[in-house]
């Protein structure tokens, strides 16, 4: 029979984290798509929602309860289960990423020394990129179980382009790991304390080029949103879905590209260390330093929340600036371009780490 | 003891989910299972503490290999591949002799002792990547390499029977 | 870093020989690009060439006998043997391949390369003092003869030879990796030597170990294609086109003896008792499937693909015989085989010409008359496989036989006499159709240099160890000493 200090423990170590973090995943997808709406307006020079509640600020909810509340449609010939577990696989795996992500150091929170994190996983980059690679199960299976040309084609393209990415992307991970010599995503970030990975020349800036430009193919954005392209395709794999299930493809997209942005700050920004004016160099002279220590003063956490919403910015910025590819350029892009660069920035930070320039 | 509880978890999952791969008339649900059986034999690495490989068996048997499986299944026809045979005639019997071998493999492992049981070939702490790493490069050196040049084989191999019938 | 990266090329020396076949193959894949249609042959000499300097190398390194890389690989008298026969069959098959591979047009780099690959392959399989080394060395070369086999994409037998021998390939590969699995969980290591030494103080009795035995019979079972698990070899014999069917009868088959032998006449020594029974009895049934199916056969290489199950049979008696007699007749009888099968093979390659597929029996019919050195040449081959003296094959067959009545085993050497008598009905039956027939129609006979040379080498070889085989037996007694 365990006592009560048992279970009072399991609380405090399982329990909240999970509970923090899932409420931080389900505000965050809701409100990044009015952020992303707000964003894209304002850089259309409009003004995007209004009216519910201010500056649309209840939008979210709003647009929440109509997922719920709408019929939720199966098509006929398309395959039940298939159909019905596609948006689950997509969603379940989105979520799971999020267990092995360190939001800061250890804090001491009411007495208590709290991690923040839910596993402190010491494979943790693996397990991302594993779970990212099984989302594309979602995404095909959707677009095979509709039983509509529109999404088979859209799940195809998604497919590949995720394959195709996924190795330049792992090539950029293992170049980071390289550096650090971990896997473990908190002993990266403290290998990081002091000089982040994107300024260790040269391979920091370009693995940080690889793994921004494949994040974005990952997460099927713009400009890489072929599977989903709405000229083309109505709305690709996720055609034929409506309802809550529609829904959940909807946030799964946002829930994704705040686990690569997360994993960019993670890797290649130093996670929750604070941005620092030339410490070394000019560290010293006062309005520099106090400057410095006013940044360093900011909650750890903050900071990697600070970067995370600027790499999703960034996101919505370019897909309101850059046209879609075509699909041969992307897979071009892919294999002729980013293979390679990934492959020799490899092998150019194994030799540094080698010969000890690093 | 628990461990062993999900231990059988995992085997008979996987036992049932092979089973099913191979009983299904639709090609994408036998994909499906498959992911499953994945999953779960990815479970039994981390059972055994070996994390990394798990996450590999993911990353590469689900995350790559069987992705293309189902690409190519997709395309074939579900209608037409729902009503092929699955098996030929004397298919009881062969199920019949694979059970009897099976009971037999199983009555040889329950009498025997495994006085191995324990030992490793390789002493590593906790998931070790680092651990596993010196070792691949420096004891198991030669047969690391072999497998690199065997993937090399298998990738001429497959672009040699597949690849279009040029004039050159 | 510049010094350790010196020492570790120092440490790479016991595996020269593999990496000068390997660095040849993937360089026949680059120069390919280079080389016209017409010219591929040239690809061709040039892996000869590696395999010259590789086989020095193996003679040089024999002087360095030991284990390297923590146990994974060997270097002794025994992997020596093993590898200078696989560089003659590889030589020899290049040698058939070249003109041969202008006739059915699928002349390409990557057939150099992937012969390069699967001699490897069987090269680490020798050398191999681990579980894992020897799989995947295994794997190595039966990936690579996979995609022979497969080779003439166009031909769906060719592509239902590929196919059947991936399929059942694979299937073995997994009752291996059991096998090898179990024997792993008893003794805690994958190691040869180490398994042998936890099998000296192990309970003999344990159901688990001989489970694991019987597994690896079976799996190499299929590997050298004996009976009971010899059922893909007509079909793949007859498909792959006829090089690499030559090559495939001898290099694999090869490597599945030194397996053999590595495991049963060392690791699995103190399990003798047992393995002994089992080997025999396979023996037996390999003996007498494969020489009365040859029987029937109308096509020449479905024959020859049975005639190979026979031999493999008679290989296998002298593995069930043990010891060192028992080896070195094994060791011997596989070196013998691999190069009388391949000659055998190559008159059959000759028949190959535009228009004509030259696979039927008939199709020899009076060759005697039209082409006398080419059929001269089959007699001398056939002669051997027979098992007449003064050829090779007699030489081989003699020396198995009385080590199986050395170990006591005078049925199994009598069974094997009588099927040898059998075997003749068929070997004389291709003879005489070549000498008593009158010619069908004009024959055009492939000829080429390269095609020459082999055919030189290999009835040199049958008749100078058929008339003078100490010389080799001391080797192959001399070689044995790595092992026992």
């Amino acid at each position: 029979m365990p006592d009560m200090q048992q279970i009072i423990n399991f609380i405090i170590t399982i329990g909240i984290p999970v509970v923090v973090l899932l409420s931080f995943i389900l505000a965050n997808a809701m409100y990044l798509q009015l952020m992303e709406r707000k964003v894209l307006a304002h850089m259309q020079s409009r003004l995007g929602p209004m009216r519910t509640g201010w500056h649309g600020l209840l939008q979210p909810v709003a647009d929440a309860v109509k997922f719920m509340f709408k019929e939720d449609i199966i098509p006929a010939k398309a395959d039940k289960w298939v159909f019905s577990l596609a948006p689950l696989i997509f969603l379940v795996m989105a979520f799971g990423a999020f267990v092995a992500i360190p939001f800061g150091p250890d804090t001491v929170i009411f007495g208590r020394t709290v991690h923040l994190w839910v596993s402190n996983l010491n494979i943790g980059v693996l397990y991302i990129v594993a779970l990212a690679g099984i989302g594309t199960y979602g995404v095909i299976m959707a677009g095979w179980a509709s039983n509509n040309k529109y999404s088979l084609m859209g799940g195809f393209r998604s497919a590949a382009q995720m394959i195709s990415y996924e190795i330049p992307m792992a090539f950029a991970i293992v170049t980071v790991a390289l550096m650090a010599g971990s896997l473990n995503l908190t002993e990266i970030v403290q290998a990081q304390s002091q000089k982040w990975f994107i300024i260790v020349f040269p391979v920091g800036p370009v693995a940080f080029f690889l793994y921004l430009i494949a994040g974005v193919a990952e997460t099927n954005r713009a400009p890489f949103d072929l599977p989903e392209a709405e000229s083309e395709l109505v709305a690709g794999y996720f055609t034929e879905y409506s309802g809550i299930r529609f829904g959940i493809f909807y946030m799964a997209e946002y829930m994704n590209m705040m686990i690569v942005s997360l994993l960019a700050s993670i890797m290649f920004l130093g996670g929750w260390m604070p941005v620092q004016i030339f410490p070394k160099l000019l560290g010293g002279i006062p309005p520099i330093s106090w400057i410095n220590t006013a940044l360093a003063a900011i909650p750890p956490t903050l900071w990697l929340l600070a970067k995370l919403y600027f790499f999703i910015f960034f996101y919505m910025w370019i897909r309101a600036t850059l046209p879609r590819y075509r699909y041969d350029q992307l897979m071009t892009i892919a294999w002729k371009i980013l293979l390679p660069i990934s492959l020799g920035t490899l092998l150019v930070a194994a030799f540094m780490k080698q010969a000890g320039w690093m | 003891m628990i461990n062993q509880l999900i231990f059988a978890y995992f085997a008979a999952v996987i036992v049932v989910s092979a089973v099913l791969v191979i009983t299904r008339k639709n090609p994408v649900h036998s994909v499906m299972f498959m992911l499953l059986l994945f999953f779960h034999i990815a479970g039994v690495f981390v059972l055994l503490n070996a994390e990394f490989l798990a996450a590999v068996q993911l990353i590469v048997y689900a995350g790559a290999i069987l992705i293309l499986f189902l690409f190519v299944v997709i395309l074939l026809s579900v209608e037409r591949e729902s009503q092929a045979a699955r098996a030929n005639r004397f298919w009881p019997w062969l199920a019949g002799f694979g059970l009897i071998i099976a009971g037999e493999i199983a009555l040889l492992v329950l009498r025997g002792s495994f006085p191995g049981e324990g030992k490793m070939a390789v002493q590593v702490a906790g998931a070790g990547v680092r651990d596993l790493g010196v070792v691949l490069y420096s004891k198991f050196l030669v047969p690391f390499e072999i497998s690199s040049v065997i993937l090399l084989v298998g990738l001429i191999g497959a672009v040699m029977l597949a690849k279009k019938k040029t004039n050159e | 870093m510049v010094t350790s990266l010196q020492a570790f090329i120092g440490q790479l020396l016991p595996l020269y020989p593999e990496l000068v076949i390997i660095t040849i193959a993937l360089t026949v894949l680059l120069l390919d690009f280079f080389v016209d249609r017409q010219n591929k042959a040239m690809l061709g000499w040039y892996s000869l060439i590696g395999i010259v300097i590789a086989a020095s190398m193996t003679i040089k390194l024999s002087g360095l006998a030991g284990s390297f890389f923590g146990g994974t690989f060997l270097l002794d008298p025994f992997a020596a043997y093993f590898k200078l026969a696989f560089y003659t069959a590889c030589g020899l098959g290049i040698l058939i391949s070249m003109k041969y591979l202008d006739i059915e047009d699928i002349h390409r780099g990557e057939y150099y390369a992937l012969m390069l690959f699967a001699t490897s392959g069987m090269m680490l399989m020798a050398s191999a003092g681990d579980l894992i080394s020897l799989y995947l060395g295994l794997e190595l070369m039966a990936l690579s003869i996979y995609v022979l086999a497969g080779f003439m994409r166009s031909d769906s037998r060719s592509n239902e030879a590929g196919i059947k021998y991936l399929l059942l390939g694979a299937f073995s590969s997994g009752i291996m990796l059991y096998g090898m699995s179990l024997l792993y969980g008893l003794s805690g290591t994958t190691n040869l030597n180490g398994i042998l030494v936890f099998l000296r103080g192990a309970d003999l009795a344990n159901p688990v170990l001989f489970l694991s035995m019987v597994m690896l019979i079976v799996s190499f079972g299929f590997k050298v294609a004996a009976v009971p698990f010899h059922m893909w070899v007509p079909d793949v014999y007859e498909g792959a086109p006829t090089s690499v069917t030559a090559f495939m009868s001898a290099g694999p088959k090869v490597a599945g003896f030194a397996v053999l032998l590595r495991i049963f006449a060392h690791t699995l020594l103190p399990l003798q008792e047992h393995s002994t029974v089992i080997l025999a009895g396979i023996a037996m049934i390999t003996m007498a499937v494969g020489n009365i199916m040859a029987i029937a056969q109308t096509n020449i290489k479905r024959m020859l693909a049975y005639s190979s199950i026979a031999h493999a049979g008679y290989a296998l008696v002298g593995l069930a015989a043990g010891g060192r007699e028992g080896a070195a007749s094994v060791m011997l009888y596989v070196l013998i085989y691999a190069v009388m099968n391949m000659g055998a093979f190559g008159v059959v390659i000759m028949l190959r010409n535009a228009g004509v597929r030259g696979e039927e029996i008939t199709d020899f019919s009076g060759l005697g008359k039209t082409n006398k050195a080419a059929a001269f040449l089959m007699l001398i081959f056939l002669f051997s496989l027979t098992g007449i003296p003064p050829m090779a094959g007699f030489i081989g067959k003699f020396y198995i036989f009385k080590s199986a009545v050395q170990a006591g085993m005078v049925w199994l050497a009598v069974v094997g006499v009588l099927f040898s008598a059998i075997s003749a009905y068929f070997y004389l039956r291709v003879i005489m159709v070549m000498y008593m027939h009158e010619p069908k129609e004009e024959f055009n006979l492939v000829q080429s240099p390269a095609l020459a040379l082999a055919l030189a080498i290999a009835v040199t070889a049958v008749i100078v160890i058929g008339v003078y085989p100490s010389g080799v037996l001391e080797f192959a007694r001399a070689s044995i000493i790595g092992i026992l």
